[in-house]
């Protein structure tokens, strides 16, 4: 194999690497706050680039408008379920809000898809990047489409600025005491339930905006976020779930693994993060950045 | 929940409720393919096996799998390869079976090191890959076509192209499979597997290696998952990608959370509903997946003790 082709799979790697990141790091900031897992997240990330494409539609907003009022939308969504369902199941084993999130993907999924077809039409349709970002840029030895490296570039901000607001800034402060020790925290002063709901709507926000960016990439179809999800799963415990950077890391990484292994042998191109999972949980079933079971 | 197995041990009348249940599914089951349409049975009969399998690990051992499908569907693609391949009916029932075994000793050995939310990952990932391969691996699982106009010679003088026949055999199936999960619920083993689930510490202390129970239930699981998705094949005729899919093993989990969870008949039940439900649907047109979303919903925030447990918590209040 030569050294181009090499180098585009490396950079194909970082676009799927930058949605698993920016997935991977909802999750994370979700399941540290929460302690559930967020089966809805796939529903939330293609909830994105569905309001991208209806805004368009309906109020002829461009990528740029949508790509801030999407992922606010969504963010605002999240706050209606945290609120309006699973805070129900708080006092009860985990796995229940990992099944009532199943039961709201399923239900998505099919709302959406029954309102592409009934108001616009389609089962699945393409959104067009921005003017500025179309077209290709010659790095001097790769040429890659200009819209991929923004992709990368926005999703890297992203991550890092959330990794910034978490461990280094009084909200961060607030948001690893309440995850720590909620009822301490409570007995300073700070209203838990109300981060609580906060943090799950910027998760949520942050699905919703790895969706917006997804769309001129995949198209805008009601099943895009399915499989997605679960191999965000894989890489989340790939990472394991401690560290905020951990999960940035181990998105990126898996990303580029994957496409230079599929490059390499191509029938593994869907398989390979599952192998990797298996072999990471053979050596380390904590994950390369999780803490043993006992310590979490 | 682990109340209603330790008092169904030592107190009659729980003995007398269990026979009364044990007949009333028994003669409804063999009433069935007389009711309703004897494919919409078969499915029931495979489903409720399926379900009853699922439940072995998650009501009995704590261990919400979220990739039942990779069992259920392996078993299901072997069964009709070896169908297809002109093997008889037992050999292929069995094959799959065996296949589904195969495939969860190292899913098994991977995942139950784990538990809560991160076993349901796992497991869910695998059954993902395993997804990913049938749509690969063609030779196996004709890709997008899937499987189907497999022969199912005839045996003993049965001819199996016909549904009621093909009912009655698997309803012997099921029999045997449902008697396995039941026989091993009430055994030391399912005592013990009970006592792991509720408290991990406590069992070690008295000298109960928690993972290798897990493991075993685990495989105990996985191989009457297979023989369900054998019974899927050998009744419903047709094989597609969905048996692997994740939803299937989501639903699953909808129909043993709605049948009742521990309490070995409600997943039958719950089959039963989810599948009849989904028929109605089909018939009138409606949108399925939103219908069945809304229950998996509603049963999670309002219904956790499904319709068996709700009916025994309440005929036990009275």
């Amino acid at each position: 194999m030569n050294t181009q082709l090499l180098l585009i799979q490396v950079f194909n790697g970082l676009v799927n690497g930058a949605f698993y990141a920016l997935l991977s790091l909802g999750l994370a900031v979700i399941f540290g706050m929460l302690r559930i897992v967020n089966f809805m997240h796939g529903a939330l990330y293609m909830l994105g680039a569905f309001a991208a494409f209806a805004l368009g539609q309906l109020l002829g907003l461009g990528f740029w408008p949508s790509l801030i009022l999407a992922p606010l939308l969504v963010g605002l969504l999240g706050v209606v379920l945290e609120r309006g369902l699973l805070s129900r199941l708080y006092g009860l084993e985990p796995s229940y809000n990992l099944l009532l999130t199943f039961g709201l993907t399923l239900l998505t999924q099919d709302l959406v898809k029954q309102v592409m077809l009934s108001r616009f039409a389609v089962s699945s349709a393409p959104y067009s990047p921005p003017e500025v970002l179309s077209g290709v840029v010659n790095l001097g030895f790769v040429v890659f489409p200009k819209y991929r490296l923004f992709v990368i570039a926005l999703s890297l901000v992203v991550c890092l600025l959330t990794w910034f607001v978490i461990e280094k800034t009084r909200v961060g402060a607030i948001i690893r005491a309440s995850t720590e020790n909620p009822v301490v925290t409570r007995a300073f002063g700070i209203n838990v339930s109300l981060w609580v709901t906060g943090v799950f709507a910027v998760g949520a926000a942050l699905a919703g905006l790895a969706g917006v960016l997804a769309a001129p990439i995949y198209s805008v179809e009601p099943y895009m976020g399915a499989e997605l999800i679960i191999t965000t799963f894989a890489v989340v415990v790939i990472g394991g779930m401690g560290s905020i950077m951990g999960s940035v890391v181990t998105g990126f990484a898996v990303g580029v693994l994957a496409a230079v292994g599929a490059a390499v042998y191509p029938p593994i191109a869907n398989t390979l993060v599952f192998i990797l999972m298996a072999l990471v949980l053979l050596v380390r079933p904590s994950g390369l950045f999780g803490l043993p079971e006992g310590a979490r | 929940m682990s109340a209603v197995s330790k008092l169904g041990v030592t107190r009659d009348p729980a003995r007398v409720t269990r026979a009364a249940w044990l007949i009333g599914l028994g003669v409804l089951l063999l009433a069935l393919p007389h009711l309703i349409y004897p494919v919409l049975a078969l499915d029931i009969l495979a489903w409720g096996l399926f379900a009853v399998a699922f439940d072995l690990l998650f009501g009995f051992s704590g261990l919400l799998s979220f990739g039942h499908a990779a069992f259920w569907g392996t078993s299901a693609y072997l069964t009709a390869f070896l169908l297809g391949h002109g093997q008889s009916v037992p050999v292929a029932i069995a094959g799959g079976t065996l296949g589904a075994l195969a495939l969860a000793v190292p899913v098994a050995y991977l995942s139950v090191r784990s538990s809560g939310i991160y076993f349901s990952m796992i497991t869910l990932a695998f059954a993902q890959m395993v997804s990913f391969l049938a749509l690969q691996w063609t030779d196996l699982t004709g890709g997008e076509n899937g499987l189907q106009g497999f022969a199912r010679p005839s045996l003993f003088g049965l001819d199996f192209s016909d549904a009621q026949v093909r009912y009655y055999v698997c309803l012997v199936l099921f029999a045997l499979g449902f008697g396995v999960a039941y026989r091993a619920v009430r055994s030391p083993f399912g005592q013990a597997q009970q006592a792991v689930r509720d408290s991990e510490q406590r069992a070690q202390s008295v000298g109960y290696n928690p993972a290798r129970f897990k493991f075993t239930a685990f495989l105990l699981s996985a191989g009457l998952a297979g023989l369900a998705g054998a019974m899927y094949t050998f009744g419903h005729g047709v094989v597609s990608l969905e048996v692997v899919n994740w939803r299937t093993s989501g639903e699953v989990v909808m129909m043993t959370l709605l049948g009742g969870t521990t309490t070995l008949f409600g997943p039958v039940i719950g089959a039963g509903l989810v599948l009849l439900l989904r028929d109605v649907l089909t018939t009138a047109n409606l949108p399925v997946g939103i219908v069945t979303g809304v229950v998996f919903v509603l049963v999670v925030l309002f219904f956790r003790r499904g319709v068996v447990g709700t009916l025994q918590h309440w005929l036990r209040r009275r």
